[in-house]
């Protein structure tokens, strides 16, 4: 196996002790002078991610470590307001190598699943990554899309809600385990591939003092959300660089009010 | 750990660093931490509840500090947070120390102070005082495998520090430390000991000196081990040295020094131990403010709705808040330069009457549970009384208030 060049997107989220509240204008929740902190599910991505370089670093070996191949690299990326810095230095002090800061405004439109995974898959084509470790979910939105879009954009293997993440004896492949219903289900596959990360996979260390301070001095990069999609552009590879909508690609239309549904289901033989 | 009355009479020995121009500086919220303090905060939260939270009530009743605890303590790098990187410390400031102080001891009292005096007082004296080369031996030492103990008091010499009677004398290649030194906190654990004894009784306390004395030299014991009230996880012990040889270089900086530096190590400790007093009142109101509007009903309604409880949990976090405050000013200050005698006495005064009365109704607001040794209310109860006592009682701390306040006040 290459060795891995390891992305984790992680994001700022509402701390999940803080009970949140709407905001005064009734149109989110109130996100300004609460406690936010990294989503839970990434720490355990970054968890999983550092426990893979230590295999081969720690002394003595962890069980069970002899297959994992060597990290050449572990990236956290976050998009989002500049205070999502504080994510990003807690994910290098937990042992990421650098960072890269995609900055949206907090006037800015968020960005949706959809959105993040093509940010993601420009980095990941850029950055030459050839595997993306991420929460199944973040706790602030619950919905869980990112991973597996991402996979479809980069036609990559995919496999959710990793329990446990091994590697094959003979060195070739990535086995991952999901807790279902009534027992545990094992993908196997290749890198390059995307890993979504569930509860149980690890208990995510606490940064320790030093690292803290040697996370300081680390590289964070930042960037305009823009910028990202150009790099892509440039590169030509993958079309969709904007983002374009459903409409222009030809798929579906709008209807006024439910006459207007009827009436153009009838048009097209529907009813 | 001591306490004396001539905090004051004389400035610390070093000179002191050209204090900060903060006449630039946009003033903020005095609970603002910088993104080091921040983290330092809440990776101490996050290791203290799932470490040590586990453990506390087993300690406290075994009265013993358990080594997996000590062990973690240092993989975290809470034994060497002011200690440089090169000296395999953490390389933080003074104010993430008291910050990671605080949280620790909104979890278990006897663990903060275990931290507290290795580095604000043990570090602390040898990063301050010591020569280039003591700290290159000492220093790596504390940061990642040796406990300190700072020993300054003895049986007849308590709030007054200074009359202490321990003595050492000049022999070949050395010196030779002769006496007894009491409630010697960490004494269990550490293998390092700042020892205060007086080179030269002639001088009075212009004779004490400070000398690192290794746990495995000859002639050195410990004789006692207190059982406490409160702090009980924490060894307090008394320690004697009988014809103990020490090599010349193990002398704390200069001879004679050993007062100024005494005085100069427990000005600022003293923010350590407020620091752990209004970590501890935190605590002790988290653990009776959660029973209280979560868990107890009576008369059908969370005993914590009835205005009676309000008012008094109200009261009691305004106090909480407010030492907070004095604690965090004094730590400023100290790290501006600027002098904060007085504001470290009225924080660990402060701070720990607050500790004593918070937790005292923190109890009386669980009720029955609150008397039981299951919680921890009791205990955090109990581990608030030292605060009064030890790095100078709470009179010593009105002391040097009341002192330089009259010269203050006082006209012409
Ligand atoms: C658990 C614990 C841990 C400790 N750890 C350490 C340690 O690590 N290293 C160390 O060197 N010491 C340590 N000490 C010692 C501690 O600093 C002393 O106990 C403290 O300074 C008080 O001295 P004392 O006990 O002799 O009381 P005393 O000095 O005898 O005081 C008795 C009472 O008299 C009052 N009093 C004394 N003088 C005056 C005055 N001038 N004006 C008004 N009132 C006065 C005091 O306030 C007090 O109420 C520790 C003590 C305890 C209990």
């Amino acid at each position: 196996m290459p060795p891995l060049r390891i992305l984790v997107p992680v994001k700022r989220v509402i701390d999940y002790a803080v009970k949140p509240r709407v905001n005064a204008s009734h149109t989110a929740i109130e996100t300004s002078g609460v406690k936010h902190s990294l989503n839970p599910f990434d720490e355990l991505s970054i968890e999983a991610a550092v426990r893979m370089r230590e295999a081969r670093t720690k002394k003595p070996p962890p069980p069970n470590s002899a297959s994992t191949p060597e990290v050449a690299d572990i990236l956290a990326l976050s998009a989002g307001p500049p205070k999502c810095a504080d994510v990003l230095r807690t994910a290098m002090a937990m042992g990421a190598d650098r960072s890269i800061l995609i900055e949206v405004g907090e006037k800015e439109e968020q960005l949706e699943p959809l959105a993040v995974a093509k940010v993601l898959a420009n980095v990941v084509e850029k950055e030459g990554c050839n595997l993306v470790i991420l929460g199944k979910q973040s706790i602030d939105d619950d919905a869980g899309q990112t991973g597996g879009m991402l996979a479809g954009l980069l036609g990559w293997g995919f496999a959710g809600q990793a329990a446990k993440i091994s590697f094959t004896e003979d060195g070739g492949g990535i086995e991952v385990a999901k807790e279902v219903d009534g027992g545990v289900e094992t993908v196997r596959g290749r890198v390059p591939m995307v890993v979504t990360t569930d509860l149980r996979l690890n208990e995510p260390r606490y940064a320790s003092l030093p690292n803290i301070m040697k996370a300081k001095k680390k590289e964070m990069r930042k960037v305009g959300v823009g910028g990202v999609f150009g790099w892509r552009a440039r590169g030509g590879e993958v079309e969709d660089g904007e983002g374009g909508g459903a409409e222009e690609e030809g798929g579906g239309g709008k209807v006024e009010d439910v006459d207007g549904l009827v009436g153009r289901l009838k048009e097209l033989g529907a009813l | 750990m001591s306490a004396t009355s001539h905090s004051t009479a004389h400035p610390s020995p070093e000179s002191p660093p050209d204090p900060l121009d903060l006449s630039t500086v946009p003033p903020t919220p005095i609970t603002h931490l910088s993104e080091t303090e921040s983290l330092m905060a809440e990776t101490v939260r996050k290791y203290a509840t799932t470490t040590i939270l586990p453990l506390a009530r087993a300690m406290d009743e075994a009265e013993t500090m358990d080594p997996a605890v000590v062990e973690s303590l240092f993989e975290q790098g809470l034994m060497g947070i002011e200690i440089p990187e090169d000296f395999g410390g953490s390389g933080m400031n003074f104010t993430a120390g008291i910050v990671g102080i605080e949280e620790l001891a909104r979890v278990d009292p006897s663990v903060s102070v275990l931290v507290d005096v290795h580095n604000t007082l043990v570090n602390t004296a040898i990063m301050k005082y010591g020569t280039q080369e003591s700290k290159r031996k000492w220093l790596p030492r504390l940061a990642t495998a040796s406990v300190g103990s700072f020993c300054l008091s003895e049986p007849a010499s308590g709030s007054d520090a200074f009359a202490l009677k321990t003595r050492a004398e000049k022999v070949k290649d050395g010196y030779r430390i002769n006496g007894s030194k009491m409630w010697i906190t960490n004494s269990m654990e550490a293998d390092l000991f700042i020892v205060f004894a007086n080179l030269d009784p002639s001088k009075g306390y212009k004779g004490i000196s400070a000398f690192v004395v290794d746990k495995s030299a000859k002639g050195f014991s410990i004789a006692k081990k207190e059982k406490k009230l409160g702090i009980r996880a924490s060894s307090t012990c008394v320690v004697n040295f009988d014809d103990v040889d020490i090599p010349s270089d193990q002398l704390l900086g200069e001879e004679g020094q050993g007062y100024k530096y005494a005085i100069g190590i427990l000005n600022e400790g003293r923010i350590g131990i407020a620091a752990q007093m209004t970590g501890l009142a935190l605590g002790a109101w988290e653990n009776a403010a959660n029973y209280v509007w979560n868990d107890r009903k009576q008369f059908n309604e969370y005993v914590g709705s009835f205005q009676g409880m309000q008012h008094q949990l109200a009261q009691a976090h305004v106090e909480i808040c407010a030492a907070r405050a004095l604690v965090y000013n004094a730590a400023r200050k100290k790290e501006a330069g600027l002098d904060f005698v007085k504001d470290a006495a009225m924080a660990k005064l402060y701070a720990s009457q607050v500790a004593g009365r918070v937790s005292g109704q923190a109890v009386e607001w669980m009720g029955g549970m609150g008397f039981v040794r299951e919680g921890l209310a009791e205990k955090y109860f109990r581990d608030s009384k030292i605060g009064a006592i030890y790095e100078g009682t709470s009179n010593i701390q009105l002391n040097t208030i009341g002192k330089l306040l009259q010269k203050e006040y006082t006209k012409s």
